[in-house]
């Protein structure tokens, strides 16, 4: 047995010191987020906030079509407060008379998409959809600080150096961003110190928003995540004394044997 | 089953051993049912099921003597705005005559215990085999005492909804309703 | 109401004796989970046959649910999924046992097949033992392969794609069984749609074949760490108590384990890029399977020609049928073969090494000083795999020599004890 994990043990080490390369951008900013950890908990002043840098900045061509508005009390907002928030949303529904009508948005709707289907998404951006951010946090390697770099890796290209020109070949036209692989990304940059006036009153700088707006895309993304952390820790403690408790009547069963 | 044929081991005495069987046992049981728990809860509806499980309606483009149909969790719901004379007529009944004895009165409070005469929501499944009766639309027709009529057997509703003839062995449903305001009405 | 060795049970319960004259459930389960006579040296690698049988169970329990709220449409399939992530009643929870459950599954059923390896448990009279062991190790792959592929991600897609692609390789037919496999002409709806119907009917063939494997082992018995057949009643103890509470403890400390990915990385085993939808007109930068499968996808890709990858692929596993022919040793367990056993410990070291090549671009480079191509170490790889099974455990066999082996299990057991 103890053979065998030595040898398992020295391959795994051999594996860990050769790293296959591959292109990897730049090192992510790894940013605090109160969300990691089997201990973590979503900010949600940071993510009503987020919510805000959301509907006032990127709503405009991102998508969140998993979720719907109800899904925003999860944030600490009442029913009526949600109401508020979506008071000046039109959603599309058919009328009595079978055609279509625009009506206020509910809570019980899912978020507006900024386009009615794929095709007029990417016909209005260059070719490419912007894509659906509700679990963007899942679908990019790096997840949060992947999401942050993005937001805030934008260089002006008059600020870039020869060599950064040159190996990312890219033109004044074109969005330099540090951490998207290739470096040239189809979104201009989003955010902006003062973008948007937040109604708790926080300085809005791009820092802010970004980490704001990150803090939300991640409970939109795993809205479930302190009960998951909260059940874990209670199902995992109480496997540690059962599993304590099946020792000793093990134990106790074999010791005629032993 | 077996009886216990754990062999007393060389440091067990009976009663310790039972403690750790019986604890085990009992843990592994605990264990079991609050596994089985998510399980079973898994079968209940789901947040978007329950985000549709009221509906709020704006009563305020219904003239009186005019009434509406709307879909609550799958079913019609009639919403009748009554005319004095449909008032009249569902409170002079005598109430110990009916199948379903019940007032109109009762019939037409809402959660917050105020009676508005004036608006009568009605569960439109008809109580004998289920059926939408007829007379919420212009022009239906709406039975020999001026409420509702349905089709498939004949059975015959008042001005409050309740039945006065035909097979059906219980009043039209009242769901439960709240006026959060004069014409803001949340059913369910 | 327990019975001496070899007489029928009697039932005190009046209802158990009933049922059990017109069906005997009961004195089945006396006779093969009671006082069944097991070898009594098992080392805990003896767990994972009831471990993963455990997480058999819990995958069909989970997956049923699962079934209750899932889309099995193109269009409908990845929505479908996250309704069950948050608005079906512990959703989130089922949903992640059962995508960390398949792992889980896998990881034990390959430490079972690693107990079978050093052990020599596929020798005889166990190969038919091995060999429905292993046709449960197809039908496994096929339903992980398949159930993959239901988010509708990207790599979902995309790795179906690769995988039915490769079918084409067969000379003449192949194209018609590919179009045959999608059911048109690319993965779409009609491919999802079948392999949700067959992704739901291949874990209860399993169960049957769970069935067949557990009545075969328990004709001659089971194996033991020294190889030696239990010669009478001192070998060996009654199933109940000794290995129930044994299994209970090793499985209780596996499901600690279990949730610990559940609860707290139930994403660091499958990739970011399956939470994107999938986009037919857009192909991932790497395609790649789920880590079991990895070094089996490793061996396809290291052979340049495509029907001599695929050959390869499937002959990895199909080898492992032949198996209890291969090994010539008339020595079970490596307990007693000093030279093999660490053969079976490189063998580990090459599928985990063909596992790493499986995850990586074949263009990669492994940087340890100098620089080697992936491509060649997969390569490598594969050949000792072959070798190992193909020439060295033929050769082996014959000209090893074996250690001293004790009389019998109780001989050591006591020897051990006295020493």
């Amino acid at each position: 047995m103890r053979r065998l994990l030595t040898t398992g043990a020295i391959a795994l080490a051999a594996l860990a010191l050769g790293a296959a390369s591959a292109e990897t951008p730049e090192q992510l900013p790894s940013h605090e987020w109160s969300f990691k950890g089997p201990f973590g908990t979503y900010d949600r002043a940071a993510a009503q906030r987020g919510y805000q840098v959301y509907a006032t900045v990127c709503s405009a061509c991102h998508s969140l079509e998993m979720l719907s508005y109800r899904n925003l009390e999860q944030l600490g907002l009442t029913e009526n407060q949600v109401k508020g928030l979506i008071a000046d949303i039109q959603v599309d529904d058919i009328g009595d008379d079978g055609s279509t009508i625009q009506r206020a948005a509910r809570p019980s709707d899912k978020f507006k998409k900024p386009y009615p289907n794929e095709l007029a998404a990417a016909s209005a951006n260059g070719g490419k959809a912007p894509p659906d951010l509700s679990v963007i946090i899942k679908a990019r390697e790096g997840g949060p600080n992947y999401v942050y770099g993005i937001l805030t890796g934008f260089v002006p290209f008059d600020k870039l150096t020869p060599e950064q020109i040159k190996d990312a070949n890219v033109t004044k036209d074109d969005n330099y961003n540090k951490y998207f692989p290739g470096h040239r990304i189809a979104m201009p940059p989003p955010l902006s110190d003062d973008k948007v006036q937040y109604a708790d009153g926080t300085k809005a700088t791009l820092a802010q928003e970004a980490s704001d707006v990150v803090n939300f895309l991640a409970w939109a993304s795993e809205p479930h995540l302190e009960d998951r952390n909260r059940t874990g820790v209670r199902v995992i403690l109480f496997l540690i004394v059962l599993a304590g408790f099946m020792y000793a009547v093990k134990r106790q069963v074999w010791a005629d044997q032993h | 089953m077996a009886s216990s044929s754990i062999p007393a081991g060389a440091h067990g005495d009976p009663t310790r051993r039972d403690f750790l069987l019986v604890a085990s046992g009992a843990l592994a049981a605990v264990g079991g049912i609050a596994t089985a728990w998510p399980f079973i809860n898994n079968l209940n509806p789901a947040a978007d099921t329950l985000a549709l499980s009221t509906v709020e309606v704006n009563v305020k483009p219904i003239a009186v003597g005019q009434a509406v149909t709307v879909k609550w969790r799958g079913k019609p719901v009639f919403i009748r705005h009554r005319t004095e004379k449909e008032i009249k007529e569902a409170e002079a009944v005598n109430v110990a005559e009916l199948r379903d004895p019940e007032t109109d009165d009762a019939r037409v409070t809402d959660t917050a215990k105020k009676v508005r005469r004036e608006w009568l929501i009605l569960v439109g499944v008809c109580t004998h085999l289920g059926c939408v009766p007829l007379g919420t639309k212009q022009g239906d027709p709406r039975g020999e005492y001026d409420g509702w009529f349905c089709p498939c057997h004949g059975s015959q509703y008042d001005t409050s909804g309740r039945i006065r003839k035909g097979p059906a062995p219980k009043n039209l449903a009242v769901p439960e309703y709240l006026f959060t305001s004069d014409t803001l009405v949340k059913i369910g | 109401m327990a019975s001496q060795h070899g007489a029928p049970p009697v039932f005190n319960n009046k209802v158990i004796a009933w049922i059990d004259h017109r069906l005997p459930i009961f004195s089945y389960l006396e006779k093969e989970y009671h006082t069944f006579p097991t070898p009594r040296n098992f080392n805990y690698f003896w767990n994972f046959g009831a471990i993963a049988t455990l997480m058999l169970v819990l995958m069909i329990v989970t997956g049923i649910v699962l079934a209750m709220n899932y889309q099995p449409n193109a269009e409908l399939a990845f929505a479908s999924v996250e309704r069950i992530m948050r608005d079906v009643p512990s959703g989130w929870l089922i949903r992640y046992m059962h995508m960390t459950g398949a792992s889980f599954f896998f990881a034990a059923v390959y430490i079972h097949i690693f107990r079978g390896l050093y052990y020599g448990s596929y020798k005889a009279p166990r190969e038919l033992l091995w060999m429905l062991g292993v046709v449960i190790l197809l039908l496994m792959m096929a339903t992980a392969f398949m159930g993959y592929v239901l988010p509708w991600g990207q790599m979902s897609f995309w790795g179906a794609t690769v995988i039915t692609n490769l079918f084409s390789a067969i000379p003449v037919v192949g194209d018609s069984i590919v179009t045959w496999l999608w059911g048109g002409f690319a993965v779409d709806n009609p491919t999802l749609n079948r392999f949700f119907a067959l992704h739901y009917l291949l874990p209860f063939i399993i169960v049957g074949v769970v069935a067949l494997h557990v009545v075969a082992l328990h004709v001659h018995g089971s194996n033991n760490p020294l190889g030696i057949d239990p010669k009478g009643p001192q070998d060996t103890v009654p199933f109940h108590p000794y290995y129930t509470m044994k299994d209970g403890f090793g499985v209780v400390v596996f499901l600690i384990i279990y949730a610990g990915f559940v609860f707290f990385a139930p994403n660091s085993l499958g990739e970011p890029v399956n939470y994107v939808p999938a986009n037919p007109l857009q192909t991932p930068n790497e395609i790649v399977p789920e880590w079991y499968l990895l070094p089996f996808y490793a061996i396809l890709r290291s052979i340049p020609d495509k029907l001599g990858g695929v050959v390869c692929m499937f002959g990895s596993i199909g080898l492992l049928f032949v198996l209890p022919w291969l090994d010539t040793s008339r020595v079970r367990s490596c307990t007693f073969r000093p030279i093999y056993k660490w053969f079976v410990f490189a063998l580990v070291v090459d599928v985990l090494v063909l596992g790493y090549c499986g995850a990586h671009s074949p263009d990669a480079v492994l940087d340890v000083g100098i620089k080697i191509p992936l491509l060649l170490v997969a390569q490598l790889g594969t050949a000792y795999y072959f070798f190992h099974f193909l020439i060295l455990l033929p050769v082996l066999g014959k000209i090893e020599r074996p250690l001293p082996m004790p009389p019998s299990i109780a001989d050591a057991v006591l020897t051990k004890k006295a020493g």
